[in-house]
């Protein structure tokens, strides 16, 4: 269990006064605190913590925020940013003296400008909403994390998200122009703007996977693509795990990069088949969902490339889709990965580590043998091409042992991906969940160092405290923990 | 004259910049020096160099990663991974026809002026490549940030703060790479245009297609022209090309670059070469967004001019004078952009803003963040800002 500071006991006492200076900053139902209606707000994505807050403060603009910024940097109020709360780390888990800040109703497109290649939208509008918004028009937003329809481009940048095609088009950070953001002193600040590059500091990359502990996000502005001509993938299923990973070499050696490289292990692969009939080969060890874009023409010429390389691997099964429903066919069952995991076990905790791709086949065998020692399931799912692997652990959520078990094999798990050259978290972020984990990664100075740029942007920690740094040697909340 | 010191190894720079900050004493960092005339002069009696912390620390080229020392140049590491049918992601340019070719930049000096080539407007930045990085804060202190992964969110991303800081917050010792494969061909496709606007509707209806373009350039002159790249296998090239004939022929008469000659004309592009600076101009790198480029050109006035990243970069020349200098501010200024002086005598670098002013919330908050990775302010102080 993960310790979150004590609430400050000035804040808790004053508890009626704040509530009505925040009522009197949102009129109307800006500021919930019936707790029926705080319910949905007490957790997020990993939902074995809840902690109802203070309150939770709903705004629709960007003075707002600033307005409650302001009133909470007065009065020594932590403040919880918030998207749609699908942060499986725990990012956005209210603290029980702290406002949740939560953007949705920020969610409007404000502007589309395809000369520019570019699109303005609130921190609340979700990620597939931008997508959706200029489809008709050819385009897209790249990064297109599993949880698009729900979370929200301010969330994505909170985490700097990822998705299933960042291999080809990067994560949240690289397809950012501008942000609006309001500090914890109120303040509303411009980064970066319409252009690439700005001389300066780069606040946005600064900004971006800062799991809200920098400044509150209220608009964004995105790089949008034209969507290719068209995609469609192949399957290839393989005796072994290393035999997987040697063609995985072989498909980037060969100077192909697939705009996806996704595999999943044995345990994975028997329950997504029997979630989604997909047709996956159950007798494979591991198999591999590729998928290529372009012209028809183009797609039989990468497509046919990858064959051949597959095939020098001895496969068990190669399945290139003629169309684009045998294409979706093939991703419907990775696409179901984590409901799949669900039926087996109501309850799993989604990890994301990174890991030289190289040490794939090692790592898998030593959560192999964990997965038998700590006596819980694991099904593993990987983005093959940049190395984020996420292991699912099942675990049963009525039983306090199994759930104490789960977060030590999890542990272990991500102690593994530092030991082999990898890191913590590809793209879920720290949030709570691997905050205590963090000296694995980063020496006692390297921790102090980061903390003092935080507290370069927030002196008193009002801004999500309690996430990513651990409490012990906090010179802000030590004494409170 | 200033003293150099050229330490070879991590902890040697550690102990000069702890001595330096224990002393007080401002250091300049170089890598080779190519860039030392870019930005404000730093004054400073020591100059602490990168050079001799040299070499690949490691590569995987199926991992898609490359380490180096800072001091590495790009050349070395260009040779290296070519060997492999790869390359450095966002095509940094050598300037050799703006700072003159001397030894060659390093990829520490790239990363800390976060320089990218035509390849950025696709491909990302230097920044968007920069995986990992080790580095010595102002007060000797060693430490990392990211890793030798490719997808890496653990903590904040120092790599990024530090890339484009031109050594304002931390001497880089070591930093590792996304590379990823060169293409097997480049083609382009060259539009002789009526005139800039025009060119930059072509620009962006290129990018605004299905094809990937990859470099989208606007050379200036009697008749413009605007080019537009595509790096793929052999048989994309040239479908893609010839679809994108099709679409744009109606901006003006097209005519196609094959490969070797179309990689020629990009290298030319990145370093800046046609846009043809004097020995004695100014140079000075715009970045706005795309449809700005040529009303930036209009309102400076300059010369000489070249437009690059669809029509947002805007490399502009001509008299190293403060009323030159005010024009262009104003021009990107006016349009919410971005510039920088990138080339010109030292007094004149000396008494101008090279970097937009930043307003005085970040101001404040950059100088807390300068407190912190460089409390002395020894590292190269005066490089970015007066204050
Ligand atoms: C089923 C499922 C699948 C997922 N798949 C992926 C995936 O493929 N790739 C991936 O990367 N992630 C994935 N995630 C994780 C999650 O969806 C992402 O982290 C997402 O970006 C969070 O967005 P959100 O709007 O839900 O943010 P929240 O969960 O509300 O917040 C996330 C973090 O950002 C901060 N924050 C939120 N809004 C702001 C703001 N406006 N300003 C400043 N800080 C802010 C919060 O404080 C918190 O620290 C998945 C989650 C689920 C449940
Ligand atoms: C006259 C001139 C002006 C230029 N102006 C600009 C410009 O305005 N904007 C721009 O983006 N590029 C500019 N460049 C290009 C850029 O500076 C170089 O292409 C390249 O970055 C220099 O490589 P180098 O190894 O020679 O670095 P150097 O020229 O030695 O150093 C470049 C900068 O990076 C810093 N630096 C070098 N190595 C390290 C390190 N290991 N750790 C921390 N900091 C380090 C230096 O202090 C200096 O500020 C300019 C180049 C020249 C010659």
């Amino acid at each position: 269990m993960i310790d979150l500071p004590a609430p400050k006991p000035d804040v808790m006492a004053r508890r009626e006064e704040l509530l009505a200076g925040l009522r009197a900053l949102l009129p109307g139902d800006g500021v919930i605190t019936e707790p029926a209606r705080v319910k949905p707000y007490e957790t997020d994505g990993l939902s074995a913590y809840r902690q109802p807050p203070l309150a939770v403060a709903l705004p629709r603009t960007t003075e707002e925020v600033a307005a409650i910024l302001r009133f909470c940097h007065r009065n020594g109020v932590r403040v919880v940013p918030r998207g749609a709360g699908t942060s499986l780390s725990g990012g956005a888990l209210p603290l029980a003296d702290s406002v949740v800040l939560g953007l949705m109703r920020m969610n409007r497109i404000l502007e589309v400008d395809y000369a520019n290649r570019l699109a303005v939208v609130e921190a609340g509008v979700t990620n597939l909403g931008i997508t959706n918004h200029i489809a008709a028009d050819g385009f897209f937003y790249a990064p297109d994390p599993s949880s698009q329809l729900a979370c929200m481009i301010g969330g994505n940048v909170g985490m700097n998200s990822g998705g299933a095609h960042c291999l080809k088009y990067g994560v949240t950070a690289n397809n950012l122009l501008g942000l609006k953001a309001v500090t914890i002193e109120g303040e509303i600040v411009e980064l970066g703007g319409r252009h690439l590059d700005a001389a300066g500091y780069d606040w946005l990359g600064l900004m971006t996977g800062s799991e809200g502990q920098l400044a509150v996000v209220t608009e964004v502005t995105v790089r949008i693509l034209h969507a290719p001509e068209g995609q469609r993938a192949m399957l290839a299923a393989f005796k072994g795990t290393e035999i997987a990973g040697a063609a995985v070499d072989a498909i980037i050696g060969s100077g192909i990069i697939p705009v996806a490289l996704e595999f999943m292990d044995r345990p994975c692969i028997h329950a997504c088949e029997a979630f989604a009939h997909a047709g996956y080969p159950l007798d494979a060890e591991a198999m591999l969902i590729i998928e290529v874009e372009g012209s028809v023409e183009e797609q039989d010429m990468l497509l046919g490339k990858l064959k051949e390389i597959c095939s020098r691997f001895d496969p068990i099964s190669l399945k290139v889709a003629q169309t684009v429903e045998e294409s979706l066919a093939i991703w419907k069952g990775r696409k179901g990965a984590f409901g799949a995991v669900g039926r087996i076990s109501p309850d799993y905790l989604c990890m994301d580590g990174t890991i030289p791709t190289g040490e794939l086949p090692h790592v898998l065998r030593r959560i192999g043998e964990m997965s038998a020692d700590y006596g819980l399931q694991v099904a593993n799912v990987f983005h093959a091409g940049d190395g984020n692997l996420h292991p699912l652990i099942m675990f049963d959520a009525n039983d306090a042992e199994s759930f104490r078990k789960a977060e030590a094999f999890g542990a272990d798990i991500l102690k593994l991906c530092v030991e082999v050259g990898g890191c913590l978290t590809g793209e879920h972020g720290v949030g709570v969940e691997k905050r205590d984990l963090m000296p694995v990664q980063f020496s006692p100075f390297e921790l102090d160092q980061m903390r003092a740029l935080k507290s370069a942007f927030d002196p008193q920690w009002l801004l999500n405290p309690a996430k990513v740094f651990p409490l012990e040697g906090n010179p802000v909340l030590r004494q409170a923990a | 004259m200033t003293s150099l010191i050229a330490p070879g190894d991590e902890a040697g720079v550690a102990a000069a910049v702890a001595e330096a900050a224990a002393a007080g004493e401002p250091l300049a960092i170089e890598g080779r020096g190519t860039k030392r005339a870019m930005l404000r002069p730093v004054q400073a009696a020591r100059t602490l160099s990168l050079r001799n912390l040299s070499g690949i620390t490691l590569y995987r080229p199926q991992e898609l990663i490359l380490s180096a020392r800072a001091g590495t140049p790009l050349a070395e590491i260009e040779a290296a991974l070519a060997e492999r049918g790869q390359q450095v992601v966002a095509e940094p340019p050598v300037l050799a026809a703006i700072f003159g070719a001397g030894e060659g930049p390093t990829i520490g000096g790239l990363v800390a002026t976060n320089l990218s080539g035509p390849r950025r407007i696709t491909a990302g930045a230097m920044r968007d490549h920069v995986m990992g990085i080790r580095a010595v804060n102002g007060l000797g202190e060693a430490f990392h940030n990211g890793g030798r992964v490719l997808k890496n969110v653990t903590g904040l991303d120092l790599c990024k703060l530090l890339t484009g800081a031109h050594g304002t917050l931390g001497v880089i010792t070591e930093v590792t790479l996304k590379v990823l494969p060169a293409a097997e061909r480049s083609g382009t496709l060259a539009i002789a245009v009526p005139d800039l606007e025009t060119g930059v509707r072509a620009l962006s209806a290129g990018l605004g297609s299905p094809y990937g373009v990859s470099g989208a350039a606007l050379l200036a002159g009697e008749v413009p022209r605007a080019l537009l790249r595509i790096e793929e296998f052999s048989e994309s090239v040239a479908y893609r090309l010839g679809r994108l004939r099709e679409a744009l022929g109606r901006f003006g008469d097209a005519t196609v670059i094959e490969d070797d000659e179309s990689r020629a004309l990009w290298r030319g592009i990145g370093e800046a070469e046609p846009l043809d600076a004097r020995p004695e101009d100014a140079v000075w790198r715009v970045s706005v967004q795309p449809t700005a480029g040529p009303g930036v050109v209009a309102a400076a006035g300059l010369p000489r001019a070249l437009l690059d990243w669809g029509g947002g970069l805007v490399w502009l020349a001509g008299p190293a004078t403060a009323e030159a200098h005010g024009r262009v501010m104003e021009a990107a200024r006016a349009v919410g952009g971005s510039f920088t002086l990138f080339r010109a005598p030292e007094p004149m670098r000396a008494a101008l803003p090279v970097l937009p002013e930043e307003g005085k919330v970040l101001a404040a908050i950059r100088g807390r963040i300068r407190a912190v990775m460089d409390p002395k302010g020894i590292l190269n102080p005066g490089k970015m800002y007066t204050a």
